[in-house]
């Protein structure tokens, strides 16, 4: 399980805990977000922009 | 560190707002003028455009290594929070006024658009709560918004405007030759409308149906209905017109301020047709003391819109972003009068992209 960083905010998606408010529950792996994803706290960056964090 | 806060200490003045319907009522108590039910208009729109003309730009800028610091200080998180009591105390006095008060129809209006002026400024309030991670100020964002029954915008500001800032798409980015009064409709409808769509999106992804009462559009407008009905209850079915003209005048206040905020302004698309990404470039920006306490750093819109949950103490003017000549109270007037505002803004986006207009974002 890995996570990935939002370059511009703090904010970092967890495999492991998904992101259920905007319907990707917990264990939903990177490559099952859509391209579209967007940052859910600050809303300027996409999955495309997103870094590995470990 | 060298570096201190300039304005620290007049944040504060900020909360002044929010008890202008009392101060209305102490200066008509205290003179006998019933002009003075007007304070609010009168301090946003005369006051404050000449104390900018006086003030010149606000030369405070936060250098990188101070803003880590800066944020975590909670000082100026108190500075918002307390908008939030004063401003509905204040709306429940009106109310009383408005119900008991023994004013005639003019001084009503005039203290309907004086807490009009309070709850626009309160959704200058609610954004600046809304964009952050913490849950308890998004719910507050939320309360704030109440008064106007625009709870929507936290969602569709922070989803669907940050997203699509400057393009044709955003129905809060104006459009060179687009007047305001063309713009108010299609903002205030396209808005909402986004908004509705982003939370049956996400619901949706779930499984879920967006008749949820964890809908964030649907449970923000409850506490408006909540809200409106408990004031209607306690100070009667009179009171209606001037509860309705307040919440009018403080969302159309937003809506003239989204207006000014990226007039013509346009991102370009990429070879491989997503927008480029939000650069400075893509926001008028303004930098005056006064305008700047008033409205959280809001004007030094190119970095609020490069760093969204950035709080405001930390929020840097930028040199090379497009420049308004006044700050916004003085700018909101401009964009009352259509061809005054065509006069000024119309050669500055033009001047902006080198003369060539298939750059800007065109009506």
């Amino acid at each position: 399980m890995s996570t990935y960083r939002c370059p511009v905010c703090e904010y970092e998606y967890d495999e492991a805990a998904g992101e259920p408010r905007e319907g990707y529950p917990a264990g939903t792996p990177w490559a099952g977000l859509p391209e579209d994803f967007t940052c859910p706290d600050c809303g300027v960056r996409e999955k495309p922009d997103f870094e590995p964090a470990s | 560190m060298d570096w201190r806060d300039g304005k620290r200490y007049l944040w504060p003045l900020g909360l002044l707002v929010p008890t202008l319907p009392f101060v209305a009522w102490l200066g008509v108590q205290l003179t006998g003028l019933s002009a003075f039910w007007w304070i609010g208009p009168f301090m946003v729109f005369v006051v404050f455009p000449v104390l900018d003309t006086i003030s010149g730009a606000d030369p405070d800028n936060p250098p990188d290594e101070v803003i880590a610091h800066l944020e975590q200080d909670r000082y100026y998180r108190w500075c918002t929070y307390l908008y939030l009591p004063i401003q509905y105390a204040t709306l429940v006095f009106a109310c009383w006024l408005w119900a008991y008060g023994g004013l005639g129809a003019v001084s009503k209006i005039g203290l309907a658009v004086t807490v009009g002026c309070v709850s626009g400024i309160a959704i200058n309030t609610a954004h600046e709560l809304g964009h952050k991670r913490e849950k308890a100020e998004r719910w507050l964002s939320k309360v704030a918004l109440a008064q106007t029954g625009y709870g929507h915008f936290f969602i569709e500001h922070n989803r669907g405007h940050h997203v699509r800032v400057a393009t044709r798409e955003d129905p809060a980015s104006s459009r060179l030759g687009e007047s305001f009064w063309a713009f108010l409709p299609r903002s205030v409808y396209g808005s909402a409308r986004s908004a509705w769509r982003l939370e049956r999106i996400r619901l949706s992804r779930g499984g879920g149906t967006v008749w949820t009462i964890r809908n964030d559009v649907l449970n923000a407008w409850a506490m408006t209905v909540v809200l409106f009905g408990a004031l209607l209850a306690v100070f009667g079915i009179g009171i209606t017109p001037y509860l309705l003209l307040q919440a009018v005048f403080g969302f159309g206040l937003l809506e003239v301020v989204n207006y000014l905020e990226h007039y013509g302004l346009a991102r370009q698309r990429e070879a491989t047709g997503r927008y480029e990404r939000v650069r400075p470039a893509h926001s008028w920006n303004s930098n005056f003391v006064p305008s700047n306490v008033l409205l959280y750093h809001l004007q030094r819109h190119s970095d609020h819109h490069a760093n969204p949950t950035r709080r405001y103490q930390s929020l840097r003017h930028m040199d090379d972003a497009p420049q308004l000549p006044s700050g916004y109270p003085g700018m909101i007037l401009l964009a009352w009068a259509t061809p005054l505002w065509r006069r000024v803004m119309d050669r500055r986006v033009l001047a902006h992209y080198g003369g060539d207009v298939t750059r800007a974002n065109v009506r």
